[in-house]
């Protein structure tokens, strides 16, 4: 029993689970799942699928962390990326076509992944503080998307890209199947190569690792490189989910949301340890928490007030502190009943 | 136990035991604490006295236990829940406001008020009432800051004095005091005990603990030995009860510094005029397989310097290496590993174990680095190689998943010198390896460079304490000044000569 109190899972998944309990209790209809055409729908399955560019962002934001760095980059590498696929679809002759938007998809992936090696070269090799490494390219990024797009919003009308998004497999949305896949590719990384505790080792003492003959230049400037290329894919999820490339609006604010999730899932800022499972349950968190402001109908303007309210309460009952006061409060309490008792007992004896 | 148990106790602590994750830190431990005595706690690292002070003052919560202050049962779940019963500490480091004056510090907290403002004249009265009582000429409005670590330590004295502590905890006191204030604290600590404040005290200096204490209790690896009144436990009672070994051992301790070494082979390295601008001056260095080469030199003396530029951890900008005769660059410490050398530095906590993670992921770290991060060590042969050494070097708790931060020191010591001799290397550097660790690790250790060298590996060993040098190297390099001044033979010198060369050999040279 104690055993699972002390899983460092244990409170971001009885947070997830109260959301979806109390969304439940307000509104029945939240966890039903239906079936039309083939294809599963509720709440639920929005949730699974609209966490998808999160999920990507905040998996990439877990491992910068760890090495005890930050990316703040992240949304403007997603503007980037879906600035890049428009522009080649939209510039193609045949934008329905399956080989332009493979082509368009690669590029736009292999540009992210490039602003990623940036970052990297300069936190890594350069030294320079991760938060103002990646400023220069949270700040410039945006930029970058207007001149590719030539300051317009670009909309393309193209099926196979539009299937990114909106698309289904196997009764489930591929946007659900692309943030598994990197849940599943990461996690086999971290389980079948010594990389994770290699940059665990980097995250808590870099010098000590360095000694150790840990080439942490590479695993840190690796960091920066994955963050990047999932930003590039979530770029594209975005993009395709609204059919343009809006330089302004696309993954705004995300980098904070993806920092809050690697939070709310157990891993400290502080870098070192990193849980992905636990990043994966922050993102459910958040997204759970984004639909259940739509779903209780709270106004609009007020929902960041309602949003800040529920992290302000989720990231209390995590911290360790209140926990450490709620189980001495709940040992004394024992201990008092055990007193009693006692006492009782002697004087039964009696 | 006849005139003594008249005296209530004024601290009684049964059966406490706190667990640290993978690690108990304390195991059941009795203690007792009484008015008017001062009491050593004696234990080497690791044994569990800081963990039981800070249970005491409320820093740690206890696992198992009670603790009774003055008849009343306590639960201290903060410092204040400590102070508040009465019970002031007194750190090594001494925690006051060095901003501050000594009045103010004395009396932070529990200033006479006028209204609701600090009437500032009778504190600084009171605070001088306080200083005098523990015949502390020193002026109240003085800056904290002004005096020397010995009077800061009597200010914070006063200040227990202030909060009316009935028990005052003294945590190694007296490390960083020279003989003249020790006299004055131990003045200061005798008068309070005979006013009936009970003092616990806790020193490495086994001369302090007899001139002050009345009473010793002992532990060893988080569990008590005995509690014993000072007159019936000699000192090398004391010291064979604190590491549970005969002291004949240590006494006796392997010495390889008359090995004879074949010396007719290429070397294991050999560095010429390696050296580095405003680092180190060019400086020779050779090392034979299965010789102990000693570096000795006063701190700063270009020791760590040297051995980090043949290991690549910096960048040496002139001088040539050459291992086993043929010439070799090194750039990296994965380089050098690569190259079977391994270095452990003097900076145990910032360059040497990764805290946070286990003592197995800990001693394959280095073979892991070696291997690259694409394949992960198999699990059969990690465990093998952390389960051997674990045992072959002592590791206490031998837990492969205790955290290495959570360990003592001398055990972080030992997993640093498994992660380098599970690389297998034909070359180890140990830069201080027994700094600041207890005696019986420390012999350890000793024992196990002395056993590998004569096994055919090469060491190069740096310490302060050169009695250990001479022990273990035949041949001793001795650095001054970021250079080398020469070598000695171990087997054609002694503490005294060696010392002298330090001091004064080379001298001519330096111009």
């Amino acid at each position: 029993m104690t055993g699972i109190f002390k899983n460092r899972l244990f409170w971001p998944v009885v947070s997830l689970l109260t959301l979806v309990v109390v969304n439940t209790i307000a509104r029945p209809q939240f966890i039903e799942i239906t079936m039309r055409d083939g294809r599963l729908y509720g709440a639920l399955i929005d949730i699974l699928r609209n966490s998808a560019p999160l999920m990507l962002v905040a998996l990439g934001m877990t491992i910068v962390i760890a090495t005890r760095g930050i990316d703040l980059s992240v949304g403007a590498v997603m503007a980037v990326s879906g600035a890049v696929a428009l522009t080649i679809i939209d510039g193609s002759g045949n934008p329905g076509s399956l080989g332009t938007v493979a082509v368009a998809v690669v590029v736009a992936v292999l540009v992210a992944l490039v602003l990623g090696v940036w970052n990297g070269f300069l936190v890594a090799v350069l030294k320079i503080q991760p938060i103002i490494a990646t400023l220069v390219l949270m700040l410039a990024g945006r930029g970058v998307a207007l001149l590719i797009t030539g300051g317009f919003i670009t909309t393309v009308n193209s099926d196979p890209f539009s299937f990114i998004a909106s698309g289904y497999v196997l009764l489930l949305p591929v946007a659900f199947f692309i943030s598994v896949a990197a849940i599943a590719v990461m996690s086999l990384v971290e389980r079948r190569t010594a990389l994770g505790v290699l940059t665990e080792a980097v995250g808590i003492n870099p010098e000590a690792s360095r000694l150790a003959g840990v080439r942490s230049r590479g695993i840190i400037w690796s960091a920066y490189i994955v963050s990047g290329t999932l930003a590039g894919v979530a770029g594209i999820i975005y993009a395709s989910n609204i059919k343009a490339a809006d330089a302004n609006a696309a993954g705004l604010f995300i980098e904070l949301y993806a920092i809050l999730a690697v939070v709310l899932g157990g891993t400290s800022l502080s870098g070192g340890k990193f849980s992905l499972a636990g990043t994966v349950i922050g993102v459910l968190i958040i997204q759970t928490l984004d639909s259940t402001i739509l779903f209780l109908g709270v106004p609009s303007a007020q929902s960041p007030v309602f949003f800040a309210i529920v992290v302000v309460v989720v990231v209390v009952v995590q911290s360790s502190r209140v926990r450490g006061a709620l189980s001495r409060a709940s040992a004394s309490l024992t201990r008092a009943k055990t007193d009693t008792d006692d006492r009782e007992k002697a004087e039964v004896a009696r | 136990m006849t005139a003594d148990t008249v005296v209530p106790p004024i601290v009684e602590m049964t059966g406490i035991t706190i667990r640290f994750p993978g690690v108990l830190a304390l195991d059941k431990v009795d203690f007792t604490l009484r008015p008017g005595e001062v009491h050593a706690l004696m234990g080497e690292n690791g044994a569990g006295k800081s963990t039981l002070i800070k249970a005491l003052t409320g820093v740690y919560t206890i696992d198992e236990g009670t603790i009774v202050v003055d008849g009343r049962q306590q639960s201290f779940s903060t410092a204040g829940d400590a102070q508040a019963a009465g019970i002031s500490t007194v750190y090594q480091e001494v925690n006051l406001c060095e901003n501050l004056t000594v009045g103010e510090n004395v009396m932070l907290g529990h200033e006479p008020r006028r209204g609701s403002v600090i009437d500032w004249r009778r504190t600084h009265a009171e605070a001088r009432k306080h200083l005098v009582s523990l015949g502390l000429a020193i002026d109240p409005r003085s800056s904290l800051a002004s005096h020397s670590i010995a009077i800061q330590q009597l200010v914070a004295i006063s200040r227990a004095m202030v909060l009316e502590a009935k028990v005052l905890v003294l945590d190694e006191p007296t490390s960083s005091l020279d003989r003249g204030e020790v006299e004055l604290l131990f003045r200061v600590v005798r008068d309070l005990r005979d006013r009936g404040v009970a003092i616990l005290f806790v020193s490495h200096f086994l001369d302090q603990v007899y001139e002050i204490a009345d009473r010793i209790t002992v532990l060893r690896n988080g569990a008590l030995v005995g509690e014993y009144p000072i007159a019936e436990l000699p000192r090398d009672a004391l010291v064979t009860k604190m590491i549970g070994r005969e002291l004949e051992d240590l006494a006796t301790l392997s010495s390889s510094a008359h090995r004879e070494i074949d010396r007719s082979g290429a070397p294991v390295v050999k560095a010429t005029g390696l050296g580095k601008r405003g680092i180190l001056e060019p400086a020779d260095l050779e090392v034979y397989p299965g010789e102990v080469v000693g570096l000795a030199g006063l701190l700063g003396s270009g020791r760590t310097e040297l051995v980090r530029l043949l290991y690549g951890a910096d960048r040496a900008d002139e001088g040539e290496i050459e291992l086993h005769g043929a010439p070799a660059k090194i750039h990296s410490p994965l380089h050098a590993i690569g190259r079977r050398i391994s270095f452990s530095s003097e900076n145990r906590r910032e360059e040497g174990v990764v805290s946070d993670l286990t003592v197995a992921e800990n001693i394959v770290l280095g073979m892991q680095a070696r291997q690259g991060w694409a394949r992960r060590l198999r699990r059969s042969e990690k465990d093998a190689v952390v389960t051997g050494w674990i045992e072959a070097l002592g590791v206490r708790p031998a837990n492969p998943n205790a955290l290495v931060g959570n360990l003592s020191g001398g055990n972080q010591q030992k997993v640093l010198l498994a992660r380098w001799l599970a690389t297998a290397p034909e070359l180890l550097v140990l830069d201080e390896p027994t700094r600041g660790i207890d005696v019986g690790a420390k012999a350890d250790i000793q024992k196990k460079v002395s056993e590998l060298s004569a096994d055919g590996l090469s060491v190069i060993f740096i310490s302060s304490e050169l009695e250990e040098v001479l022990r273990l190297a035949q041949r001793i390099v001795v650095m001054r000044d970021r250079r080398k001044i020469g070598e000695l033979e171990s087997a054609s010198t002694d503490l005294d000569g060696l010392i002298d060369y330090i001091a004064n050999e080379g001298e001519g040279s330096a111009a």
